[in-house]
């Protein structure tokens, strides 16, 4: 008997071994890249050729993020990402949360097949839109616009989706107590039902800033001239152009470490959110 | 004059989900309408494509993707094996290790488990064009990977410029096949334009960068669902099958993996369904070169469109991409009716 103890207990030593090398050996794997990025960032432009797998930077030189602002257009990247991210995180968190009220607790003629409809385009792959969206920017005269860059994605059917389920599953007595009181369908969900649904607004905020933040197919059919150049375009614009001789690795890490910081930020604050959205999106 | 409540309700109703519909309406619905028409046309991108002057050329632009001897079949014909390859690769990849994941994270034993969950998963939400542009420096010819290679004593490729087919350089390390001379009964004829011995490449070399990083992305999401699901799973159920012997992997055989079928179900088709969408890194990082062995239909008809201005083309193969989607949705669907049945 002591021995199949002392045995089984030599087995949960080993295999809790085997479980923490195997945690820490992907979590080298999934975070070093970040290392690598950033200290490329600080990095001159030879020693980051010369010793990719340093995390020091030696020298440490803040020529990279010098360069970045003073000789690219990341100041107006920057700004345009914060106005168009902004624009539609709100205009999801509004929308998308009327609209998900509405099918959760109206009752109006035509609400089962509208959630139909709604189900219908979260199955429509977004590649398939580049073209036809570009389509119906140009005839409506918006092409190149801000409007083009946030109108159209503005509202989304996910969005529209997770607010239902969550108005779905706060008890009824609430709004009833409003309505007796004499409160509109208005009122009730502004100053009744929104105040309670902050988890699940947080949780869109949270998903519609990242999302949109991140977003580089829309911009490239929305608009065409730098000045409405989103950061993840202008990125992607210099990285694809030689920018002068090079091949200039910290400068274009650098302007990536600065696309992916305020993303980083909101993870590490809310990361608890991010989890509920991924998982929100898996019951669709 | 007074509504009735059950009058204003209907009203507020439709007032409430107005914007959405006017915004879906206007930019999913009427979109992929426009988008079927041009793809009947031989539209060039000028005016408008409701004009009369735009001619009408019916399925042509199928036919020219399906049976028709041109670059427009070989290109996209190439673009489909391309991305068969990623799908075949990357799904079940990422499906197995976001598993192993989600169960070494779930073990009780190990502590910790909130920092390695925020780690697994903080690359899925980082932006895809940043994380391409991190990926073209570590995988440069002297970057990072290669020079952890020369640690081992491994010459690495210069990744993003090798054109070269895995499985070719797996069956001529093998000695099945010279790669130099190929085989002419692969080489003479195949399927749609493209010889067997191209349909047999594999993914290429630059490809498997684009692969690797996809499934670094997107493994951390999946595991979060795995880890949600183990999470549902009653204790009781485990603590049942100890008490009746059963051992580690007889446990996870018969009671753990049993009970994340519906989940792996959903990790497998929401695989499948974006693997066939994959444009950013692409765009990003390889811009379908080299030898077109990057290039995806995803990629292939954004640059039928606005680099060679045949939105037809363009049109068509998104149509066509659709209804792949659609075809691996449906299927889904259908697959989990028969077991909710």
């Amino acid at each position: 008997m002591a021995t199949v103890r002392a045995n089984h207990g030599a087995r949960t030593v080993a295999s809790t071994f085997v479980g923490y090398f195997i945690l820490v050996f992907f979590a080298l794997v999934f975070l070093y890249p970040f290392v690598i990025q950033l200290s490329a960032s600080f990095k001159t432009e030879p020693n980051a050729a010369l010793t990719p797998l340093n995390p020091v930077p030696d020298p440490f030189v803040t020529d990279a993020y010098h360069k970045v602002f003073l000789s690219t257009d990341m100041p107006l990247w920057l700004g345009n990402s914060l106005i168009v991210t902004i624009a539609i995180t709100l205009g999801r968190v509004l929308l998308d949360s009327m609209a998900g009220y509405a099918l959760a607790r109206l009752r109006f003629r035509g609400r089962k097949a509208l959630f139909s409809a709604v189900i219908a385009i979260l199955a429509v792959p977004g590649v398939v839109l580049f073209i036809p969206k570009f389509l119906v920017l140009k005839q409506f005269g918006m092409y190149d616009t801000y409007t083009a860059l946030i109108l159209p994605i503005i509202a989304d059917a996910g969005g529209v989706f997770i607010m239902k389920q969550f108005f779905e599953s706060i008890p009824r007595s609430v709004e009833e107590a409003a309505r007796i009181d004499g409160a509109g369908p208005w009122r009730t969900f502004w100053s009744v039902v929104l105040p309670m649904g902050r988890p699940a607004l947080i949780t869109l905020t949270i998903i519609s800033f990242q999302s949109s933040w991140n977003e580089l197919p829309h911009s490239l059919v929305a608009v065409q001239s730098p000045d409405l150049y989103t950061l993840p375009r202008g990125l992607a614009v210099l990285v694809s152009g030689s920018l002068g001789s090079g091949n200039q690795y910290p400068l274009k890490l650098g302007a990536a470490v600065l696309a992916t910081i305020p993303v980083a930020i909101i993870f590490v604050v809310f990361q608890r959110y991010f989890v509920r959205g991924a998982n929100e999106g898996a019951d669709k | 004059m007074r509504l009735s409540a059950k009058a204003r309700e209907n009203i507020a109703g439709w007032l409430f989900v107005a914007p959405v519909i006017v915004i879906l309406g206007l930019f999913m619905l009427l979109p992929i309408l426009m988008a079927m028409w041009v793809s009947l046309t031989d539209w060039n991108g000028q005016g408008s494509p409701f004009k009369s002057g735009v001619p009408f050329v019916g399925f042509d632009n199928y036919s020219k993707l399906f049976t028709e001897d041109g670059l427009t079949r070989q290109d996209f014909m190439t673009s489909v094996r391309n991305n068969i390859y990623y799908v075949g690769i990357v799904v079940p990849v990422q499906t197995v290790l976001a598993l192993g994941l989600a169960l070494v994270v779930n073990s009780r034993m190990l502590k910790g488990k909130g920092f390695f969950r925020a780690a697994f998963f903080f690359p899925s939400v980082t932006s895809s064009v940043a994380i391409s542009v991190v990926f073209l420096f570590i995988f440069a010819s002297s970057g990072a990977v290669n020079n952890l290679l020369a640690f081992f004593g491994v010459q690495g490729p210069q990744w993003f410029a090798d054109a070269r087919g895995i499985l070719h350089l797996v069956l001529g390390g093998l000695g099945v096949v010279d790669v130099d001379n190929p085989p002419a009964f692969l080489t003479s004829g195949g399927p749609f334009g493209l010889s067997w011995w191209d349909w047999l490449a594999g993914p290429s070399v630059a490809m498997s960068t684009i692969m690797l990083l996809v499934i670094w992305t997107t493994s951390g999401t999946f595991m979060l669902m795995f880890l949600a699901a183990l999470q549902d799973i009653p204790v009781t159920l485990e603590e049942a099958s100890m008490l009746d012997g059963a051992g580690r992997w007889k446990r996870l055989r018969f009671v753990t993996l049993p009970m994340l079928k519906p989940t792996l179900f959903l990790v497998l088709t929401m695989g499948i369904i974006s693997t066939w969408q994959v444009f950013d890194q692409v765009y990003v990082m390889s811009q379908g070169a080299p030898g077109k062995t990057t290039l995806t239909p995803a990629y292939l008809s954004y640059t039928q469109a606005f680099d060679s201005f045949e939105y037809g083309t363009g049109t068509a193969i998104s149509f066509v991409l659709f209804a792949i989607i659609v075809l691996f949705t449906i299927v889904q669907r259908w697959l989990l009716r028969e077991r909710n049945a």
